[in-house]
């Protein structure tokens, strides 16, 4: 039973990690049609660059400012430079770009940083709490997981639905056309937009890396969870990769438990793979496919 | 007019010639012979080996520094002059703890680098995938780094030889110093694997010395997979063990693991007892992973300290040990950047022993007088605490520790006498009682 | 008529290259070359599975090195079941056993388009290597399985170079591949592929069964991936799982890239700069003396930026986009030298 518990706690903690990075693969995608290959690869960097700035005596929160705004600078100009030119093409150059961007930023990083697995700080303790003489199997820092990636949540929300920004990046995600119309500009839209995925980004690789370690592909596999919540949920709707990332977190959290770490992943792609066959669009989505 | 030469002169011409001649045959005899270029990756002036080595990756933190450090004691010998004229070049490369990239880069330095000997080869699985082809190809493959008990193969590995004391020997002694001292502890394992023989090697040594002795034994051990993914998974596998109501925790794990696996613990407010194979347990390895890392800015107090382990090189910080200062001085003047911990110790000490196998292969050397010359060393004057067991029938280096525990300060200090061993099932451990050794003057091996 | 038979046509090119192959594996290339040489074989057989998958179907597979991982690990565990079996027989049963798996992989996949199943064989190709770790009873966990390499027949008598040998069988195998696949190209299973990705809908009006198309390259694609797999556990002379990791099949998809997708003499020239890279940087790094964390990494950083730079410059691959250079080079270099000495010459037709 208590391993039930400590499985439980530690799917919903991690699939908020994955619901980060799955927010931030659906923002890309409504916004150009794009799945962005290389979130997970921008937050492995941005978590190197606030690792330097910590290992140099900096406190951990400014380490952990840095790789936001590092993330969101990255993500723009990325937008800006590599993807704005392939926006209109066929899809598959879009994935082949972002593929080189992973592995670029892969290859960079062991470069620049070292490519020796390196432990990573946290903000808060790591110790599960203790209340009284009952293990609560929880402790700060998984508090803090959950809590941050609700409030970035709530933020963009906000954002979105409350602010004329916001209006105005969903009407430029919408339809590109009328917008440029109505006087808006789409492509710095479309900026701003992958600029605040990657901030996304960057906050999901502060919070694994603790728990996954530093090393340059360490991202690798949240990607793929982050990316198959996002797919559970449709792709349209920022509701439904949240959902569709915890319950991933917690499949494999059960998975890895009661069968064995080293299926987790393989439990991942079975979940993805069987969602896929029932409703290729995803469970939340309402969108229909051009069907012949 | 030709017949107008005299006879005298030509008569001069061949005296002069002749005694040139004598002379030359004379002093040619009485110079030693000239180096040749007698085997693979020898040349009159230099001798080439190669290593694979885990400079990046989930092995890295710790074990990076072995080559290095090796690679300083060779530039002192080559500054004094190397080995009968010879420069040794040690070229080491990345395999990442990565049994296929060991594959890969075996083949290059054999192949493309044509080293003369593999030395220092770093890993049991890795160096597992290369043992076959280094032997079926007759490259020496001297001093593995690694602790496995298959280096020990006469028949089937004759080129191979291993150096430290492998795990079954080291599991003995470390079982029985369990049975000594926590016998109504339950004791349980985290090992490498399933199916690597680092572990399996480690768990057959202790259970052969816990076994018939009344504990508690969890029978079932706890396994990592040394890569990087595996180490999110080590949390769960300390959970288990702690829902297992384990209290010795018996870790044969390289450094990064064995420094994840204490602080799991710590994290879920579990205390057990960690007894470390010495291969995983340096504490100024585990200090560094662990400072600034998953459990805060400073190193909570206590989390290494009382970790139990063993040694079979002296400690790295008895300053009086002559072993010690020697290394330590080289490393100020070769490898300034290089920290004082086991690893550097580890790779400078191998490094003297192929020093030593090096000279006793004679001028010049041959991949088998080198074989030859290991075998049937006699050698006393080893950096170990035991002398080395090497003969034709035995390719172990050293075979014995001395218990060690990591005190308040982070450093080790001994906990009783050194203990050797064999790696049979039964075998006895008798105390060793041999004098300590000391290096020759100057630091490097006598002929 | 020679003409007109593409299958004979073939057969006498590659029936030549095999013997120009044979004359340089046996008396120009050393061990070491032997060596290089089989590892961009197996790459190319690889390399040409996925490129017609990609390139001429349509299909984004960023999962053939999980692919190649289940026929080495097919012919590893068969040989170390029983350690006598031939080597036709491990290779026959690799690619059966990994075709299989594409089958599958490919009846999945077969209603996903893009995005999705690029995502969908990127979770395979991170879930699979650690697979092996946990039945490590068979597969035997990270630290692999060992395999004898291929040995010589006895009548090349006793010296022969086992590298050698190696060679010919994976260029051997690599011919055979790329003969079947040429012909699978030009014939009407190529043209359906090409329908399909060319136009979905339109290739269901005119009758063509879309997702069995779509499997079938999967199988094709796959049963490729097998045989690389296979002559690469022989070539490494075992398998572990650290041989296929995601680099691995986003380094397939660079070489394709490279080479120009759906074309197959592209996935040769992508095999060899995907080995022969690390060999030329290696070599430039050790004289230039850096360490060793930026040594190891330059090949990908080349592979990351080459695919960035096709992608923005060369749509259709870097191999095409510089002959594309070239001609268009040496159009503008005829036609000033005509508008030189007559009245403007009409304009080229453009690419």
């Amino acid at each position: 039973m208590r391993l039930f518990v400590i499985y439980t706690v530690d799917g919903i903690t991690n699939g908020m990690v994955y619901a980060a990075v799955a927010l931030a693969l659906v923002m890309i995608w409504r916004a150009t049609r794009i799945i962005n290959y290389a979130q997970g690869a921008m937050a492995m960097f941005t978590t190197y660059v606030a690792l330097v700035v910590i290992r140099h005596g900096a406190p951990y929160w400014l380490g952990f400012v840095i790789a936001l705004a590092t993330g969101m600078v990255l993500g723009a100009l990325t937008e800006r430079l590599l993807v704005r030119p392939v926006e209109a093409r066929p899809p598959l150059n879009a994935v082949i770009l972002s593929l080189g961007v992973l592995i670029l930023l892969e290859a960079v990083a062991p470069m620049l940083f070292g490519g020796q697995t390196q432990s990573f700080p946290v903000p808060v303790s790591n110790i599960d709490l203790v209340l009284g003489t009952t293990q609560l199997d929880i402790s700060p820092f998984d508090i803090f997981t959950i809590g941050a990636v609700l409030v970035a949540m709530l933020l963009l929300f906000v954002i979105f639905q409350r602010t004329t920004l916001g209006l105005r990046m969903r009407a430029a995600a919408f339809n590109p056309e009328i917008s440029r119309i109505l006087g808006i500009r789409v492509g710095r839209m479309l900026t701003l937009g992958w600029g605040l995925a990657a901030l996304l980004g960057a906050l999901a690789g502060m919070l694994a890396a603790p728990a996954v370690y530093l090393y340059p592909s360490n991202m690798d596999e949240v990607l793929v969870f982050g990316f198959t919540g996002a797919i559970i949920g449709g792709l349209e709707s920022p509701v439904g990769a949240v959902t569709g990332a915890v319950g991933v977190g917690l499949a494999l959290s059960y998975v890895s438990g009661y069968l064995g770490a080293d299926l987790a992943p393989l439990g991942g792609f079975v979940i993805l793979i069987v969602v896929l066959m029932i409703r290729p669009q995803g469970l939340f989505s309402f969108g229909r496919q051009r069907q012949v | 007019m030709r017949p107008e030469i005299s006879r005298s002169r030509t008569w001069t011409v061949a005296a002069v010639s002749g005694a040139a001649v004598l002379l030359t045959a004379a002093c040619g005899s009485s110079s030693p012979t000239a180096n040749t270029a007698s085997a693979p990756g020898v040349t009159a002036t230099t001798v080439t080996i190669g290593s694979t080595q885990p400079l990046t990756g989930p092995a890295a933190p710790g074990y990076s520094e072995i080559a290095p450090a090796a690679n300083a004691y060779f530039k002192y010998v080559n500054a004094h002059g190397g080995v009968n004229g010879r420069k040794i070049t040690y070229t080491y490369l990345d395999d990442q703890y990565n049994p296929t990239s060991t594959a890969t880069q075996t083949r290059k330095l054999v192949l493309q680098d044509q080293i003369f000997a593999m030395f220092q080869a770093l890993g049991t699985p890795t160096h597992l995938s290369v043992v076959s082809y280094l032997n079926s190809e007759h490259v020496p493959d001297l001093f593995v780094a690694s602790g496995c008990n298959c280096w020990n193969s006469t028949s089937q590995y004759p080129n191979t030889f291993g150096w430290q004391p492998n795990y079954t020997i080291e599991g003995k002694i470390l079982g029985q110093y369990i049975v000594q001292n926590f016998a109504s502890k339950k004791v349980g394992f985290f090992l490498q694997g399933p199916n690597d023989e680092f572990g399996a090697d480690g768990l057959m040594g202790v259970m052969d010395s816990l076994q018939g002795k009344g504990l508690n034994v969890d029978s079932t051990p706890a396994y990592y997979t040394p890569t990087a993914a595996g180490a999110m998974a080590v949390g769960a596998a300390i959970a288990g063990l702690q829902a297992q109501g384990v209290q010795v925790i018996v870790s044969f794990s390289v450094p990064l693991f064995t420094a994840i696996a204490e602080a799991s613990a710590a994290g879920l407010n579990y205390h057990p007892q960690f007894v470390v194979s010495n291969v995983g347990s340096d504490p100024p390895t585990l200090s560094a992973i662990l400072t600034g890392g998953a459990l805060g800015h400073k190193l909570p107090a206590g989390l290494i300290a009382g970790t139990i382990s063993d040694t079979y090189l002296p400690l790295l910080t008895d300053a009086s040990n002559p072993w010690v200062s020697l290394f330590q001085g080289i490393k100020a003047t070769y490898a300034p950047s290089l920290p004082w911990d086991g690893n550097v110790e580890y790779g400078m000490a191998e490094a003297y022993t192929f020093v030593q196998a090096l000279k006793a292969a004679g001028q010049n050397p041959t991949r088998a007088s080198i074989v030859a010359a290991v075998q049937s060393s006699h050698w006393n004057d080893g950096p170990g605490l035991t002398p080395y067991a090497y003969s034709s029938s035995d390719h172990n280096g050293f075979t014995g520790v001395q218990m060690v525990t990591v005190d308040a300060t982070g450093n080790l200090t001994t906990l009783g006498p050194v203990q050797t061993t064999d790696d049979t099932s039964g075998g006895a451990i008798v105390t060793y009682s041999g004098a300590a050794s000391t290096p020759p003057t100057g630091g490097i091996p006598s002929d | 008529m020679f003409r007109r038979s593409t299958l004979a046509r073939h057969g006498l090119f590659f029936l030549g290259l095999a013997i120009l192959l044979l004359l340089l594996t046996s008396f120009v290339f050393d061990p070491y070359t032997n060596y290089n040489v089989s590892e961009v074989a197996i790459y190319a057989i690889s390399a040409a599975g996925l490129t017609v998958l990609t390139g001429i179907n349509g299909q984004v597979s960023l999962g053939h090195g999980a692919l190649m991982m289940i026929g080495a690990y097919t012919t590893s565990v068969l040989l170390t079941w029983h350690a006598d079996l031939p080597l036709i027989l491990m290779l026959v049963a690799s690619i059966a056993t990994t075709g299989v798996a594409g089958a599958i992989v490919g009846i999945a996949g077969a209603r996903l388009r893009g995005p999705y199943l690029a995502g969908a064989t990127l979770a395979l190709a991170v879930a699979l290597p650690q697979v092996p770790s946990h039945f490590a009873s068979v597969f035997g966990g990270n630290q692999g399985l060992s395999i004898s390499p291929p040995l010589p027949p006895a009548f090349l008598g006793a010296n022969f170079a086992p590298e050698e040998w190696l060679a010919w069988i994976a260029l051997a195998a690599a011919l055979i591949t790329f003969f079947v696949l040429a012909n699978l190209v030009r014939s009407a299973t190529g043209r359906r592929f090409r329908m399909v990705r060319d136009n979905e809908v339109a290739a269901r009006l005119s009758g063509i069964d879309v997702a069995r198309t779509q499997v079938l390259a999967f199988v094709v694609s796959a049963a490729c991936a097998g045989l690389a797999g296979s002559l690469f556990a022989y070539w490494v002379s075992g398998t572990s799982p650290g041989g296929f990791t995601l680099n691995l099949s986003l380094s397939l998809l660079t070489a394709i890239v490279i080479g120009g997708l759906g074309s197959l003499s592209g996935a040769v020239l992508g095999s060899f700069i995907l080995v022969y890279l690390p060999v030329w940087t290696g070599g430039l790094t050790s004289s230039v003396n850096l360490s060793s964390n930026v040594a190891n990494n330059v090949p990908l950083a080349i592979y990351g930026v080459v695919l960035i730079v096709a992608i923005l410059v060369f749509p259709r691959g870097v191999a095409g986009g510089v002959a594309s250079i070239v001609r268009g080079a040496t159009r503008t270099l005829r036609s000033s030298r005509a508008t030189g000495a007559l009245p403007a010459a009409p304009e080229a037709p453009s690419q």
